[in-house]
């Protein structure tokens, strides 16, 4: 479903990803983790070119992405994004947030896009609140609708960039809960961030991305029981106080 | 104190005396006409300012090096000549260099306000836009959206809340400015006053009123952009 190949990213003089390959396959539950500014966000937003490599090639439900004039608007379109600072539309209600690219960008009918944005909202258990705007809601909520959001253009993928990092404690789990209910369905999903309880629960793989590299990876039992390099025990240790 | 009331023949006589007011208020229409003509350059000076300066502010804004190159050198250009030259070009120049194209005055006015407002118009959308924070822009691609989509249903929106009140501001100022096409005899409210106070001398009284005629089609314009600034503090 993704696949990374050789790809390099730089900021200026700073070599940010080296040589990344990864493949996740349709349907997989990707976990990445790493510590702070080890690439992670480079890596991911280079899934859906919100950073496009320096080289190498990013290829996405068998399109090859860094091609010249590929279709990436097109392919967004079914990769779908979560953001750390949820990023919602702060002019528009939270139905009209699930509805509007749905409805400009796709081309749905309004009804139709209406219902399921309802739906969803359901599922994340805010249909309640579908009528107010983001700055009515609390963090938690916001994070749940932007699911919500991400969701009602029925993507093929979805990323998850620290979803739970700008939350108060108490609004984690929430967060996590719609999260990982979606993990059950047969969606393909990549998902940066340090709770390694969701990666318990949730991940089929993770890799351990440190200074632009894919240092380790293995199945989420493999990092707690026996993590194999010393750069991967030193950062385990510190997130699993 | 009496030196006062012994001045009293000013009423009689001078650049302020009633006759001349009297003859100014039997011609009011003419300054009526002007007015209506003010209006009418002024409001589609604007329109052609909005939409100048929204692509202007959009273009400042892209990606694209060349796109930004071309809105600088636009905004830089108009920004930093009178406005007088940009309307003397349209007016003398142009026609030298096409004989036979002859724009009417009124177009030359509202070419002239809507270029120059324009240049400040796009300063104050590009300002506008770039207040909007960044993940707004990539939420909007994310999900994608092209790069103009996401101006036009994500950015801008917020964006005109934010550049409302310096915007009514620049209307304030551009229906001040097309004051320059009554040196083009653009039939305006300054040219008809200024041609009928010339006729006789009763330039006090009729700048008085010319001058009231611009208070009233600005100051309205004035008030509202405070009670703007005073919302978007608001919330
Ligand atoms: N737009 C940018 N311009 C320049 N440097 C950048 C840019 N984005 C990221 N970097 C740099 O690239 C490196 C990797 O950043 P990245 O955000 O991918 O790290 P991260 O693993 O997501 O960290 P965190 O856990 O703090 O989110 C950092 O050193 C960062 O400063
Ligand atoms: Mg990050």
């Amino acid at each position: 479903m993704i696949k990374l190949v050789d790809v390099n990213k730089h900021f200026g003089l700073h070599h940010v990803l080296k040589d990344i390959n990864l493949e996740v396959p349709m349907g997989e539950k990707l976990v990445v983790i790493g510590p702070s500014g080890g690439g992670k966000s480079t890596l991911i937003r280079c899934i859906n070119m919100l950073e496009r490599p320096s080289s190498g090639h990013v290829v996405v439900d068998a399109v090859d992405l860094m091609a010249h004039r590929a279709p990436i608007a097109k392919i967004r379109q079914s990769v779908a994004m979560v953001f750390q600072s949820f990023n919602l539309y702060p002019h528009k209600t939270v139905l009209e947030n699930c509805t509007l690219a749905p409805i400009v960008v796709k081309g749905v009918p309004k009804e139709e896009a209406t219902e399921t944005a309802l739906g969803y909202l359901e599922r994340v258990g805010l249909r309640e609140k579908a009528d107010q705007y983001p700055a009515q809601l609390s963090g938690g909520q916001q994070q749940r609708v932007a699911i919500a959001r991400a969701l009602n253009m029925h993507p093929k993928v979805m990323l998850f960039d620290e979803p739970t990092s700008a939350l108060d404690p108490e609004m984690i789990q929430e967060v996590l809960d719609v999260i990982i209910g979606l993990a059950h369905s047969g969606i393909t999903m990549v998902v940066v961030t340090h709770e390694m309880g969701f990666a318990h629960e949730a991940a089929d793989r993770v890799v351990f991305l440190d200074d632009g590299m894919i240092i380790e990876e293995g199945t989420p039992e493999h990092f707690f029981k026996n993590p194999q390099h010393d750069r991967t025990k030193l950062f385990l240790s510190k997130i699993l106080r | 104190m009496s030196g006062l009331f012994q001045n009293i023949g000013f009423l009689q006589q001078g650049p302020f005396s009633i006759p001349r007011w009297e003859a100014l208020f039997s011609h009011l229409d003419v300054l009526g006409q002007g007015a209506l003509v003010t209006l009418l350059v002024a409001s589609l000076g604007l329109a052609l300012a909005l939409a100048l300066g929204t692509v202007i502010g959009v273009m400042s804004t892209s990606h694209w090096k060349i796109l930004r190159g071309i809105a600088r050198v636009y905004v830089e250009f108009f920004q930093n000549t009178p406005l007088l030259i940009q309307v003397f070009m349209l007016y003398n120049a142009l026609p030298m260099l096409y004989p036979q194209v002859m724009i009417p005055v009124i177009v030359i006015g509202i070419m002239g306000v809507g270029m120059y407002h324009g240049a400040y118009i796009g300063e104050v959308v590009r300002a506008g836009i770039q207040s909007i924070g960044r993940g707004q822009l990539e939420a909007a691609l994310a999900q994608g959206f092209s790069y103009v989509g996401a101006m036009r249903y994500i950015i801008i929106p917020q964006a005109m809340r934010i550049v409302l009140p310096p915007l009514t501001n620049q209307a304030v100022n551009l229906i001040k400015n097309t004051s320059v096409i009554a040196i083009i005899a653009g039939g305006d409210l300054m040219y008809a006053g200024d041609s009928f106070a010339g006729r006789y001398g009763h330039y006090g009284p009729t700048y008085i009123v010319v001058g009231l005629g611009y208070f009233l089609m600005c100051f309205p314009l004035a008030v509202l952009t405070r009670r703007l600034e005073d919302r978007t503090k608001g919330v």
